[in-house]
């Protein structure tokens, strides 16, 4: 059986990056004995994906893994159980079946939603409110792109899905995946380019808030609403 | 929930690996620092993911952190992108999960398990702001007490130190800690030179400072102390401590039952990966072997045993109170494990499988570790080792290694029979007496072995063989027979690696096997650490001034460092490694009692000069002293203890 689970990233977790949660959440799954599935072969490994690495730094409420498992109590129960295994700093929202044919989340990866903060807001000089509809409304935002096969200019503003500004900082709706992945910092980077200043490298506090995969009318359904809770 | 920590976001997402100072980690035990009597900081003085990987200091932060109002906490040695931030930001060092400056704590515990950590013991001082010297220390600093293997000759690192505690870290801590709060209550803003005088009182607790240390004139047999015979010159002419009250000798301590003690079923299971990242049974303590450059075999006799139940009932919580994908067993040598059979089927056939390895510490290859290796590992990666330490069978014998060459060759002939090609021997070039053709020697048995492969026939073969021959340099260690011994000169080491090389070059299958050897350097300094004296310490401070830290790093050790900080303080590599100590020479270690006596040591040095062995505990008693402690293997087969 195919099993979403949804968590949560908090506190000092920031600093421990994504191979070492993968490590982390094996030996979870060992501690709480669920009957996940091992891949077959000499060294097996637990059937475990995971939908969107998260950078160092970064804090988030919508993380998602898919395992698959052969036999499982209902969702609440494995919910309860899971977290009772976990670090305070990590928490399990859902766990729930997904039919037999769904790709993983990592191959249907289409969005991510953020809240970007300020770590020192004292030190702002721009009117969130007023400047970053200024910065939105323009028709491109063009930036170049440096990679392996030269120089390319990416326009940004079809990738930024929804955006508006929130009491403490940004709300932010981004492409996220393997083809087009962009990143908040990316996004602050113009910015502060387009306000006359340099985005420092400790500038923001970012935070994921959720994952989504798009539906067959192309509308973005979040990962979790993908699978059914299991009764 | 969020901690505070000590670390702003800015310096953690700028250094290697954050994870190694923000604690929190699975099983880590927290308490409320302020309500407590004591807090003990337990420090392993090298980086993170080798600290955590240490059995000792799991068990004792279990230990500790089972009793009421004591509150375990621990630190490492920060790596040195954090440890130049921290100095140029004047950051005090902290504990990983309270966050608190080490200055805050009652104790800090360092364990002491290689003499190439010494400097980072400086670091950690240094950078927790507490005086590097005892003599400097005011009530206000924690008690700072030393532990582990090294203690066996504390002399170098003496000075920096309050307290050492000597032997098994089970029996008198609780002892310790009772009398430590009872003074500092009676006494609080006077308590520190009353507590060191208690201490001293402990059965295996040495106080450096209680004691006064006299040598005799370098010149020789003139000056104000001279020397009664010209070997001595230099040497240690008195060791006493300054009051009555405080022991001459100080025997160290042992647990005696192996069952009913402390041992973690919920060991700390680290974010980052650890060198050992697993779960680790310890089987046994000591080795019945009596291999004669071994310090381990020595201090830690006499062998004790735990029980086939106990480790079955381990080996399951463990597991399952970790989440590890991998188990192993833990001895100094495991074949000599009387159930080794047993728990390694039960480990086997209950265990493996469902995603759980069992990775098998260095067995005697035989018929047995054979057919259990080849249930568990992939006979076409894994490799099988021997450990000769020696290339000839005379040399074998100077040095005890219960190992002969028909045994090698027989064991390789099984392995490659069931499918090996791989082979692994480890050695030591510049052991007491060795000759040119021992050196040569280890080429000869390689070549030996590649020999043994080729005559399977070619149908029956698994292409090549592999043979990975590895020597380090023989560094003589207290409390061992090869305590007396003349250590070799960097030259002389160099040399031996040369002359080994070359004649691995000069062999029939000389394609088929590698020759690898250790740094001199570094040998010839764990040398001088190994069995120096008070005198060392400030050439100690010296080296680290020069900003010498992480010595058993390869990278960041500077050999320049030293050998300028040895020039200033008159240190002499002749002096310490290269001269065969006599009988007579008082032995900066000569206080200490480890239960093997000096007498046996001798006995065995002069034996070792003979090339004649001895046997092991089990073959036969050959009344080394250990039996003093009433237990173990001394008394297998008799009555129970006396």
């Amino acid at each position: 059986m195919k099993v979403r689970i949804k968590f949560g990233k908090y506190g000092e977790l920031k600093f421990i990056g994504h191979l070492d949660i993968m490590r982390y959440f094996q030996k979870m799954m060992r501690r709480a004995d669920i009957d996940i599935k091992y891949s077959t072969g000499y060294s097996p490994h637990q059937i475990m994906s995971f939908a969107q690495p998260l950078g160092l730094g970064i804090t988030s409420d919508g993380e998602y893994m898919d395992i698959e498992v052969d036999s499982t109590k209902p969702s609440k129960e494995m919910i309860d159980l899971l977290n009772t295994y976990n670090v305070d700093n990590i928490r399990i929202y859902s766990y729930r079946e997904l039919p037999d044919n769904a790709k993983t989340g990592m191959a249907i990866i289409a969005a991510a939603d953020y809240e970007v903060r300020f770590r020192y807001p004292e030190k702002i000089s721009f009117d969130l409110k007023s400047d970053w509809p200024r910065f939105m409304e323009r028709e491109h935002i063009n930036v170049t792109k440096t990679t392996k096969s030269g120089e390319s200019e990416v326009d940004l503003k079809p990738l930024i899905f929804d955006s508006h500004v929130m009491e403490d900082g940004l709300f932010l709706k981004l492409s996220c995946g393997s083809v087009v992945n962009l990143k908040p910092e990316v996004v602050l980077g113009e910015f502060y380019k387009f306000m006359g200043e340099e985005l420092g490298e400790f500038d923001l506090l970012l935070h994921r808030k959720e994952l989504y995969a798009r539906g067959d009318d192309g509308e973005l359904i979040a990962l979790e609403d993908m699978g059914r809770d299991i009764e | 929930m969020v901690r505070k920590l000590a670390l702003p976001d800015e310096i953690l997402l700028k250094v290697e690996k954050p994870a190694r100072y923000i604690g929190g980690e699975v099983n880590a035990v927290n308490k409320n620092f302020d309500e407590m009597d004591i807090n003990f900081c337990m420090c392993f003085p090298d980086v993170y993911e080798i600290g955590m990987s240490h059995l000792g200091i799991q068990i004792l932060y279990d230990m500790f952190n089972k009793w009421d109002k004591v509150y375990c906490d621990r630190v490492y040695s920060p790596w040195p992108d954090l440890d130049k931030i921290m100095r140029d930001r004047d950051i005090p060092l902290f504990a990983v999960e309270s966050q608190r400056p080490l200055k805050d704590f009652d104790f800090l515990g360092i364990t002491l398990q290689y003499e190439m950590c010494y400097t980072n013991i400086l670091q950690i001082l240094d950078l927790g702001k507490i005086p590097l010297y005892t003599a400097e220390r005011t009530e206000d600093d924690p008690v700072i007490i030393g532990g582990g293997p090294c203690t066996y000759n504390p002399e170098p690192i003496a000075d920096f130190f309050d307290l050492f505690y000597i032997g098994e870290g089970e029996t008198q801590y609780k002892n310790l800690l009772d009398l430590y709060k009872k003074i500092k209550d009676e006494n609080p803003g006077a308590w520190r030179e009353k507590f060191l005088h208690a201490a001293a009182q402990i059965p295996g607790i040495y106080v450096p400072s209680l004691y006064e240390v006299e040598y005799y004139d370098k010149a020789g047999v003139e000056g104000d102390n001279p020397a009664p015979m010209p070997e001595l010159a230099g040497t240690i002419s008195s060791f006493k401590p300054k009051f009555d009250f405080v022991p001459a000798t100080i025997r160290k301590e042992i647990v005696l039952d192996m069952d009913n003690t402390y041992y973690p079923e919920k060991p700390v299971v680290p974010f980052i990966r650890a060198t050992q990242d697993r779960v680790v049974l310890e089987i046994q303590r000591g080795c019945i072997r009596g291999c004669r450059f071994c310090q381990a075999g020595m201090v830690y006799r006499p062998v004790r045993e735990r029980s086939l139940e106990f480790l079955k009932d381990k080996a399951l919580k463990l597991l399952k109170n970790t989440g590890h994908e991998d188990i192993t067993l833990s001895s100094l040598s495991s074949s000599d494990y009387s159930h080794l059979e047993e728990i390694v089927n039960y480990l086997v056939e209950n265990i493996h499988g469902k995603g759980i390895n069992v990775s098998l510490p260095s067995l005697r290859i035989d018929a047995f570790s054979l057919d259990v290796m080849s249930k568990v590992q992939d006979i076409k990666k894994s490799s099988v080792t021997f450990a000769p330490e020696a290339g000839t069978q005379r040399m074998r014998n100077v040095i005890n290694k219960g190992l002969t060459e028909e045994d090698i060759i027989h064991g390789a002939d099984q392995a490659f029979h069931a499918g090996w090609n791989r082979v692994k021997l480890y050695f030591m070039l510049g052991q007491p007496t060795e000759t040119n053709e021992d050196v040569e020697g280890i080429a000869i048995l390689a070549d030996k072995i590649a020999r043994k492969y080729y005559e399977i026939p070619k149908a029956e073969r698994n292409g090549k063989v592999q043979i990975v021959a590895s020597s380090s340099f023989f560094v003589p260690k207290p409390f061992t027979p090869f305590q007396w011994a003349r250590m070799n000169s960097k030259e002389e080491f160099l040399e031996k690696a040369k002359i080994c090389r070359r004649k691995f070059g000069e062999m029939l299958n000389s394609k088929s096997l590698k020759y690898n050897w250790h740094e001199s350097d570094v040998s010839v300094l764990e040398g001088v650490l190994a069995r120096g004296d008070r005198r060392i310490a400030p050439a100690l401070v010296e080296a680290y001034r020069k900003g010498s830290i992480f010595d058993a790093w390869s990278d960041y050790f500077v050999f320049d460092n030293w050998l300028e900080a040895f020039a200033k303080y008159d240190i002499t590599f002749e002096y310490y490694n290269e001269r065969e100590r006599v009988f007579e020479e008082l032995l900066p270690w000569d206080f200490l009692d480890c239960g093997v006596n000096k007498r046996f040591l001798q006995l065995e040095w002069n034996r070792a000069k003979e090339a004649r062995v001895t046997a092991n505990c089990r073959q036969g008693c050959s009344g080394c002293g250990a039996l003093v402690f009433g237990g173990g293997v001394c008394f297998e087969g008799k009555n129970k203890v006396r």
